[in-house]
């Protein structure tokens, strides 16, 4: 990754779920750093593990998930061994999330401007002090006439409208690491497209990181700066936006850069995939994990776990044929 | 069609019988069941053969809880009781079902005024105290075990009818609905096979917590003179006898009391446990 | 290539009633026009897409068609026979020609049925009496790529990518001419979607059949439409043959389109149009050009007159005062 100092680091983080067929590995070894005022996108398809990332990050894992092993530096801090106050601290005001539905992350029965209020809480201003912070950060995301829309209620807005609330809301206690996982999946093309503007801009003004989760690869080309590649549970690829998808080193990420019809130009009857489905983590297969859909595979890749390896520039990936001769 | 497959029965009796309470439920259920099948033949006497030489006996070697005024087994009382409560309750709660189920699918399913009048009509029942009609019909026609079951089913028909309702009101805009009906399929289908399956689950919970509400409420009915003729017994009766006679002999009330609080609270448990079975959230889980 | 379905000036209106005047019935009715007036054309073995977002009446659009929505005005002719306002007894047996997929694919499948179960019912319903219904099941599975131990399935134990192959099954039972599909890949990884496509194009060859896609995904269009056409606001703006529009869209709202599905790539130039503001809801419609809030080439004439359908060739249509107007 970039020489530039990290702000989120993340080394050798497992993270298992107790189900009743056993302890499912949903999280294996995953190692990466979110540098200081960089947009990180972690990309990877169902079941690689990013929702699971997340919650680990924020320390708010489901009741049967467990830490197996791995820590979380943020600024320097052990996140995993702090208490549930000190993250209660952090949440909110170091480090704030957006997520995927915009339906459902809002109070329904306060108005937004209740909510924007409230959540100023450990600010000592006064209350109309608050709400003029709201009403700014309302227009600074975008939102025409934000005093009329304080007094509204979420239902009354769209999605996009309420995506761009969430943002303003993330961002109003100046976080230096806003987590956004899949903020605009569930939105429009050209919604997308203003939201992803928005937060490129934002970024830029208020000196924060992105961590941004998404599966949609053309997203992650035109915001992020770096990369992480994951697929079930695993780091298989990371560096520079650039290096991972113009020098795909990893076999996932090349089947999956060709399976976008974004990158297909001409009109074609038989579209790629890759065929099968990830693995069983419940009984996770020795070797690596992608053999069995592996275009590239060769003998060893059955039986021995690939290691990583750096191709430079911070750009490396976990493949037997990255090992030199 | 298959609702019920063998797969889902069977996920069901293994859930019932690793949860300790539905298991006590199972258990003290399939014994009062047993015994109201049974009661013919295992009594030990005659429930209602008078022997007045005998009245107001404590438990004996001849009569384990003893007789009661009128000389009669309390114990072959208490376990043909047993056979009166389900009679009371499962014809009634059968019946409430079947009527509330249809009410309640054609007001979810069908026209808008239809739903209305439907509601209409449950709501007005559902005002009624139950208790103050049960009083004001049997003051009409006279105390007796059909009086009781009809009296009951009407009653709880608005209960199971509401439910039925909004199950098919939230299911009515499923896409799996649309789905069939893009097909082609008619009304009648779609409730019977598509509705209906999934309406069944909250229905079967909510029948098997009633059972002990009904059984209860023949009981009270049956303790004011107002249930089954006697000379048939029922725990509820056997309470009234023995209120009066506390003083003679306790062991009256304990014996119509006793499996009273006994079955409604395992029904409870067993309802209650197979609401967490049938709860879809719960299902994903295991 | 014979015309499948011919729907034209179609007019799809919900009333609209909010609070407690609805709950009272007081008040003028309210209507919104979720269909304003749509027309197409579907031939035997052609796929049209049908892109929009969200509030474009594409979804009302094909439900309007499959019969489940009733349709104010206009017109939809299936093999030349008029669909609107046909009793549901002559539209059932029409029925299994017209097979609906839908958006959520576990979602449309009815929960406490077997898949087997599931992909035979049409054979239940159109009164099929003759045939093996487990046969059917397997041949039905087979075709879409399914193993035979599917049938034993319930819809909660399958993946996303299954289910909808399971709609598509359930959709081909009874050998429909006409398929519409609903969102086909929303939801599904970029890995498994080629899957589906690719299995939708196959059957078209081989069976000969109709397509009519909804999506807004223009990068799923660009691969297996033969036309497609933009709507917005309940009608068309822009419709042509797929290669065409794409090269050389007319309409702004193609162009944003356009523009708004990256490619994944950091260093591709992409059109920088972005649009406005959010789209419009069809209870306020703006007038004029209902487009010219959120158009970035809007002038005064887009704001006072509604463009007129324009057709340069027999099989391009737009709506636009000004179109191609960044080229200028």
């Amino acid at each position: 990754m970039s020489t530039r100092e990290a702000l989120l680091e993340i080394r050798d983080l497992s993270v298992d779920y107790a189900t009743a067929q056993g302890a499912l590995r949903a999280l294996r070894e995953v190692s990466f750093t979110v540098p200081k005022e960089r947009i990180v996108g972690i990309v990877g398809e169902s079941g690689c593990g990013k929702s699971t990332l997340i919650a680990a990050i924020i320390r708010l894992l489901a009741p049967n998930a467990a830490i197996r092993s791995g820590t979380i530096l943020f600024q320097g801090e052990d996140l995993l061994g702090n208490t549930e106050k000190r993250m209660r601290e952090l949440r909110g005001t170091a480090i704030s999330m957006v997520f995927q539905d915009p339906m459902q992350a809002h109070n329904p029965v306060l108005t937004v401007g209740r909510q924007m209020v409230d959540i100023q809480y450990r600010t000592g201003i006064s209350g109309a002090a608050k709400r003029r912070r709201a009403a700014a950060m309302l227009a600074e995301v975008g939102i025409p006439d934000p005093e009329r829309h304080l007094d509204q209620y979420p239902h009354e807005f769209s999605g996009g409208m309420r995506q761009r609330i969430a943002i303003a809301m993330a961002l109003m206690a100046r976080p230096g690491l806003l987590i956004a996982d899949e903020p605009t999946t569930a939105l429009d093309a050209t919604l997308e497209v203003q939201i992803i503007h928005k937060l490129k801009a934002l970024q830029t003004e208020y000196d924060c990181s992105i961590l941004f989760i998404s599966h949609n690869l053309g997203v992650i080309a035109k915001l992020c700066d770096e990369v992480v590649v994951m697929y079930a549970g695993e780091v298989v690829e990371r560096g520079s936006v650039r290096s991972v998808f113009h020098q795909s080193i990893h076999p996932y990420t090349r089947s999956l850069l060709d399976c976008d019809p974004g990158r297909i130009k001409e009109r074609t009857g038989k579209l790629p995939t890759i065929p099968g489905e990830i693995p069983n983590l419940v009984s996770v297969p020795p070797g690596c994990i992608f053999v069995e859909r592996c275009p590239d595979r060769i003998a060893c890749c059955q039986c021995e776990r690939p290691g990583w390896h750096e191709a430079g520039d911070g750009h490396g990936g976990a493949c037997h044929l990255l090992e030199g001769p | 069609m298959t609702y019920k497959t063998r797969s889902e029965l069977r996920v069901i009796l293994s859930h019932l019988l690793r949860d300790p309470l539905g298991l006590a439920g199972l258990a003290i259920v399939a014994v009062v069941a047993f015994g109201a099948l049974t009661a013919d033949w295992i009594t030990p006497y005659d429930p209602i053969a008078l022997n007045i030489m005998d009245r107001l006996q404590g438990p004996s070697a001849a009569h384990w809880i003893g007789t009661d005024q009128l000389g009669r087994d309390t114990m072959s009382r208490v376990i043909m009781g047993g056979r009166v409560a389900l009679e009371v309750a499962l014809p009634t709660i059968g019946g409430a079902l079947l009527i509330g189920l249809v009410l309640g699918m054609i007001a979810g399913f069908g026209p808008r005024w239809l739903d209305n009048l439907i509601v209409l009509l449950l709501d007005t029942v559902r005002s009624f105290p139950t208790v103050m009609f049960a009083l004001a019909v049997v003051a009409l026609v006279g105390p007796s075990l059909q009086t009781v079951i009809v009296v009951i089913m009407v009653t709880s028909i608005p209960t199971y009818g509401r439910v039925v309702r909004t199950q098919t009101l939230a299911l009515k805009s499923n896409e799996f609905i649309l789905a069939e009906r893009s097909m082609g399929a008619s009304t009648p289908r779609i409730l019977a096979v598509h509705m209906l399956p999934n309406v069944m689950g909250p229905l079967a919970v909510l029948a098997s917590m009633d059972i002990p509400t009904v059984i209860a409420l023949e009981a009270g009915l049956s303790f004011l003179g107002m249930g089954v003729k006697p000379p048939t017994p029922s725990w509820g009766a056997i309470l009234n006898d023995g209120y009066t006679l506390v003083r003679n002999t306790p062991w009256l009330v304990i014996a119509g009391g006793i499996p009273l609080i006994v079955t409604t609270l395992e029904f409870t448990f067993l309802g209650e446990s197979l609401r967490d079975v049938v709860d879809p959230k719960l299902r994903k889980q295991r | 290539m014979a015309a499948l379905l011919e729907v034209e000036d179609l007019r799809v209106r919900f009333s609209v009633r909010s609070g407690s005047a609805g709950i009272l019935r007081l008040g003028a009715q309210r209507w919104v026009d979720a269909v304003a007036g749509a027309s197409l054309t579907v031939s035997e073995g052609e796929t049209l897409a049908v892109v929009g977002e969200s509030g474009s009446g594409k979804t009302t659009l094909a439900r309007a068609i499959a019969g489940l929505y009733h349709a104010q005005e206009g017109s939809i002719r299936f093999q030349g026979q008029e669909l609107r306002g046909l009793a549901e007894g002559t539209f059932r047996p029409l029925r299994r020609h017209i097979a609906m997929m839908f958006q959520d694919p576990v979602g449309s499948l009815s929960p406490r049925l077997t898949v087997k179960t599931l992909i035979t019912e049409p054979y239940k319903i159109h009164n099929f009496k003759d045939r093996d219904l487990d046969e059917e099941a397997i041949r039905l599975l087979d075709m879409v790529g399914l193993s035979a131990d599917f049938a034993s399935r319930y819809p909660y134990q399958l993946s996303g990518g299954q289910a909808r192959r399971v709609g598509v099954a359930r959709a081909l039972a009874v050998d429909p001419k006409l398929l519409l599909a609903d969102e086909p890949t929303a939801g599904l990884d970029v890995s498994v979607q080629g899957e589906l496509l690719n299995l939708l194009g196959k059957l078209q060859d081989r069976l000969g059949i109709g397509i009519l896609i909804i999506t807004h995904n223009l990068n799923v269009v660009r691969h297996v439409a033969d036309r497609m056409a933009i709507m917005y606001l309940g009608r068309f703006v822009e419709e042509g043959p797929t290669g065409a529009v794409f090269a050389a869209p007319h309409h702004p709202y193609t162009l944003a389109l356009l523009a708004a599905n990256p490619e994944p790539d950091p260093d591709a130039q992409l059109n920088r149009i972005e649009l406005v503001g959010e789209p419009p809801s069809p209870l306020d419609r703006p007038h004029g050009c209902e487009f010219h809030p959120r158009c970035p080439f809007a002038r005064e004439q887009c704001a006072t007159q509604t463009p007129t359908r324009h057709r340069p060739t027999a099989d391009r249509h737009y709506r636009c005062h000004w179109p191609q107007v960044w080229r200028r």
